[in-house]
């Protein structure tokens, strides 16, 4: 079994039209930036994507630029200052492209219960709000719920700090953040590494994501990410 | 009135007087924006930080030499941990956050009812009421088990920013336990809001003047002790 891609180019070759993406990545860390530029150069259009956010700085937002998108699913939509109006925001406002917005934790939730062959769950976040409107209520021990559904991609994109030729991933720091999830909710997950390794040189005790969920490897150069200090 | 103009506590003495309220041995998460400013008056003490985007032990903000591109606070500021950090995903984060792990979770806001309603993540002024900035703030404000709010008392043009009921699309209902401005710290009781402390050169009349609900003013009312 060696699930290890060439390129990013090659790795994307199959994404259609109209696809569901997940991106992993909370801003820049963690976030699968090669990938995504592949999938820029690719042109495809019509995508829904499933990310933290898309106008808010990251590669996502050349997407948007360029057009591809139709819908998008996050937690954060927008540049946080609303000064600052990003192509998203502003076809969001244009009504060219859809967006809903999850709580956080209901946002990941959602896709872990897709990757879990879960249907759906319960959660007392969103009562009481714009989240909770059209959603079925039940109350457990007192405290009222609202049911929330699961969410699947045809394809996920993750970046992991290592990865072996099986597809087993070890995530670094915070860069962990949405990719274990993703990585389990994408019919087809697809893994940029910076370190690629052969099968066994990672502990299989410190494995983050198990292989079974990965479809494709590729090597990716440690990206870079500039912070401005005042 | 006229003359002099009385200003209340700054960004970081409101700062100071929420981490005040934090105790030893709590698990606590600081909203981004002001809250995070609460991290500057905690160093030293046995207080452990959660970092929504996966940490426990978030230290203070990383210098240029040491800042490490896989290590960001929930604002995306490079950060550092401290001795017996542990990394999860955002699953589990908001697992602990849900779960009632958090002691307690210290939130900005654009409005907070006599209730405890919490508004903080639309502002109309952006004009798009269904989608926007949600992020952690509706998980912590339910799953915390004290929700602390520390916002400016007006809005930028004077208006109360704490009302009988909000008008801003709400984050959580019923959840705030105690607000603190620059001008005083309230707590929300089942009886209504009681003002316990006002900011110095303050009176009570003047904070419930700026004020769009009515506070009970508490028995041992004091100046907010920083």
């Amino acid at each position: 079994m060696d699930k290890v891609y060439p390129s990013a180019k090659e790795a994307i070759a199959d994404i259609f039209e109209g696809a569901t993406i997940m991106f992993g990545g909370f801003w820049y860390t963690g976030f699968p930036a090669e990938l995504t530029l592949a999938l820029v150069n690719k042109g495809t259009r019509k995508l829904t994507v499933i990310a933290q956010s898309v106008g808010v700085g990251n590669d996502l937002d050349i997407l948007a630029e360029n057009g591809q998108i139709r819908k998008a699913i996050v937690n954060y939509a927008f540049f946080p200052s609303p000064d600052k109006i990003t192509e998203f925001e502003r076809q969001l406002r244009a009504h060219e492209i859809k967006c809903e917005t999850y709580p956080m934790g209901t946002f990941i939730e959602k896709i872990r219960a897709g990757g879990a062959g879960i249907a759906g769950f319960y959660t007392p976040t969103g009562v009481g709000t714009i989240v909770a409107q059209g959603k079925e209520h039940r109350s457990f021990d007192g405290t009222e719920h609202i049911l929330e559904e699961a969410l699947k991609a045809d394809f996920a994109f993750v970046h992991a700090y290592k990865g072996d030729r099986k597809g087993n991933l070890v995530y670094r720091k915070a860069a962990r953040n949405y990719n274990p999830e993703m990585a389990m909710a994408g019919k087809i997950t697809i893994a940029e590494v910076e370190n690629l390794v052969e099968a066994g040189e990672l502990d299989p005790d410190c494995i983050h994501t198990p292989g079974i969920y990965v479809q494709r490897v590729v090597k990716v150069e440690r990206p870079t990410i500039t912070f401005s200090f005042e | 009135m006229d003359g002099e103009e009385i200003v209340g506590l700054t960004n970081e003495l409101m700062a100071l007087r929420a981490a005040n309220e934090l105790e030893d041995g709590m698990y606590a998460n600081l909203g981004i924006g002001l809250p995070t400013m609460v991290s500057n008056w905690i160093e030293g003490r046995d207080i452990v930080l959660q970092a929504e985007i996966g940490f426990l032990e978030q230290g203070p903000f990383a210098e240029p030499e040491t800042v490490d591109q896989d290590l960001i606070s929930a604002g995306a500021e490079p950060v550092t941990t401290l001795p017996g950090a542990s990394f999860f995903s955002i699953s589990e984060s908001f697992a602990m956050i849900r779960g009632g792990y958090i002691d307690v979770a210290i939130l900005g806001a654009l409005q907070v009812s006599e209730k405890g309603d919490l508004a903080s993540w639309n502002n109309p002024a952006r004009k798009i009421s269904d989608c926007g900035n949600i992020g952690g703030a509706m998980d912590l404000a339910v799953g915390a088990k004290k929700v602390i709010v520390i916002m400016e008392h007006t809005t930028r043009d004077g208006e109360p920013k704490i009302l009988k009921e909000c008008t801003y699309s709400l984050t959580a209902k019923e959840v705030v336990d105690l607000i603190i401005t620059d001008l005083a710290v309230i707590e929300v009781t089942d009886d209504g809001m009681v003002l316990k402390e006002t900011a110095p050169g303050f009176t009570p009349h003047q904070v419930q003047a700026l004020t769009g609900a009515e506070l009970r003013i508490s028995e041992d009312l004091k100046e907010i002790e920083l």
